[in-house]
């Protein structure tokens, strides 16, 4: 339409930018900005001098370490702790925020209690508290409520430290995330849903099929932002003496003594983990923005792809 | 034979605000009602009560035959549960002022989701239809578009194509052209022409004159929450009986 439109202008007789005089000035001197730029190189060639020259880095140990068996399974160990937490979180997350919209008042009641609850406490409370949940009940069964019971299980068996520790994580991650989600959700225009009522469509296929894509674009960059912290707020698990990647770090620093490099070692971890997660959520995001103006067109580095149109 | 649409003195209040004081009024199959009157006068209320998306507070509201929200058995009246008010939707075509098209989905993908999801019609079937409709409404090249791609005119055709999916009995037309630019008003008052023409029954809230004289079978006038004037829209704009039409059509003609 663009198109026709240009063309259609071009052959009226209008004046266009051809016959005016192409402009010459001299532009802004901005002084300030190389002053600024000069000091900042200045400061980041001595940081760097410092990375380089300062044997305390022990670079030659970060190097030794850092595919070392023990950090890579402390790694597994992080990301497992980090997928399962943001799964958890988000199921969760969804169901507690439709039971928050819910016209039930139970429901709604509930899920805002849950919520105030698990933002109410720290994480790491929470953490160390689902550790101990054997204290609170040995032996959980399953039976008929207040009557007889069917099964018994063993606490210390059913929830190990991992689960544990999954849970504190993911259980705290959902009263966030349902905050995130129901904020979504809210954002679709009630026309939306009117009119897919008024189509025939069911509430379930409603919220599924028309609300909550649309609420995508909203819930994905702070879910982005919980996955990322999720990963670094994994690290409290070693309080539990479970050994992520951190874990496994202080470990070894604890017998060879050399903290500084082991702290590089999982720190570089983290960064390589946290970089690509953003580049993840880059194209989650461009798939939840069919159909609106902003449509990105570049991939990540904001590079257009070739032949990815004009 | 039955109305397709029957109202008895029906009432609706938000809060303490009675929108509707009592309509009666009854819309026969393959008729084509326009419903005139200033804004807050209730005639969208109205429209909205009639698929059931507002619940009225006291009269009765039938469709072709069937309680609206209600199901009466004995001398009791028992609500829907929300999957049956659901079905009974699907037999009622909506189309808004601001169109409400699904944004994440193309034009064709709007007009089959209901189809697919709530009929079970097959992927094939579904999207035949739509390739007609889209034709129908002079939109077959913009198939794949995205709603925000398409003009304000061409998204109210598409969400006339939507609503035409469902195969309903019935259509009723929120303002449908009071959001769109004034050369735009033309394409989808035709649309609606057509459509009058092949016989299907519409309730059309609007301020297009014009389209009521020329297509609507009968012109209800309203104000206040009542039907002031209802007659032929010959009658109604070239002879109004009250002075609050006469004032009305005063200032829109």
């Amino acid at each position: 339409m663009a198109t026709s439109e240009s063309s259609a202008e071009s052959s009226a007789p209008v004046r266009t930018g051809a016959d005016a005089e192409q402009i010459v000035a001299v532009p802004v001197r901005h002084p300030g900005r190389w002053v600024a730029a000069v000091i900042i190189l200045l400061l980041a060639a001595m940081f760097v001098h410092g990375l380089v020259t300062n044997p305390a880095w022990q670079w030659n140990i970060v190097g030794q370490f850092l595919f070392d068996p023990q950090i890579l399974s402390g790694l597994l160990v992080t990301i497992e702790l980090t997928v399962l937490a943001m799964v958890i979180g988000v199921i969760l997350g969804v169901i507690i925020a439709v039971m928050r919209l819910s016209p039930n008042p139970v429901l709604s009641g509930v899920a805002w209690v849950y919520t105030w609850f698990f933002r109410g406490t720290p994480v790491l409370v929470q953490i160390v508290f689902w550790s101990f949940i054997g204290l609170l009940y040995r032996f959980p069964s399953l039976g008929i409520p207040f009557g007889p019971s069917f099964v018994y299980f063993d606490a210390n068996v059913l929830i190990p430290v991992f689960v544990g520790a999954t849970l504190g994580l993911g259980l705290n991650e959902a009263a966030y995330m349902s905050e995130i989600i129901r904020a979504g959700i809210l954002s679709v225009d009630p026309g939306q849903t009117e009119a897919a009522e008024a189509l025939g469509m069911s509430r379930l296929m409603v919220l599924r099929r028309i609300v909550l894509p649309q609420a995508m674009r909203v819930i994905i960059p702070p879910t982005g932002n919980e996955t990322i912290s999720m990963l670094k707020t994994s690290s409290l698990v070693t309080i539990v003496a479970l050994h992520d990647l951190f874990g496994v770090a202080q470990f070894i620093y604890g017998n060879n003594f050399k903290q500084i490099p082991l702290l590089v070692v999982a720190s570089l971890w983290y960064l390589v983990l946290t970089s690509l997660l953003s580049i993840g959520q880059y194209y989650i995001e461009r798939r939840y923005s069919r159909g609106t103006l902003r449509v990105s067109r570049t991939n990540f580095f904001g590079l257009r792809r070739q032949g990815a149109g004009a | 034979m039955t109305a397709m649409v029957e109202a008895n003195s029906v009432h609706k209040r938000f809060g303490r605000l009675e929108v509707l004081k009592g309509i009666t009024l009854s819309v026969q199959p393959r008729e084509v009602m326009c419903v005139i009157g200033p804004s807050g006068s209730g005639k969208s209320t109205f429209l909205r009560c009639i698929n059931h998306l507002e619940k009225i507070d006291a009269g009765e509201l039938w469709v072709d035959g069937d309680l609206v929200g209600y199901r009466e058995r004995g001398n009791r009246l028992y609500e829907l549960r929300d999957r049956e008010v659901a079905r009974k939707r699907q037999e009622i075509g909506m189309v808004f002022q601001r169109f409400n098209l699904f944004p994440h989905m193309t034009a064709a993908q709007n007009v089959t989701e209901a189809p697919i999801r709530v009929k079970g019609e097959s992927k094939a079937q579904a999207r035949e239809r739509a390739r007609n409709l889209l034709d129908q409404v002079g939109l077959a090249d913009k198939a794949n578009a995205y709603p925000r791609e398409l003009s304000g005119g061409q998204q109210q055709r598409v969400a006339i194509a939507r609503a035409l999916a469902m195969q309903p009995k019935l259509m009723l037309f929120d303002e449908p052209t009071s959001a769109l630019d004034p050369e735009l008003v033309g394409d989808v008052l035709a649309v609606m022409r057509k459509l009058a023409e092949d016989g299907m029954t519409m309730v059309v809230v609007t301020h297009e004159m014009g389209f009521a004289r020329e297509v609507g079978d009968s012109l209800v006038f309203m104000d206040d929450g009542v039907v002031v004037e209802h007659g032929t829209p010959r009658d109604v704009i070239a002879d109004p009986q009250h002075q609050r039409t006469k004032s009305f059509l005063a200032k829109v003609l």
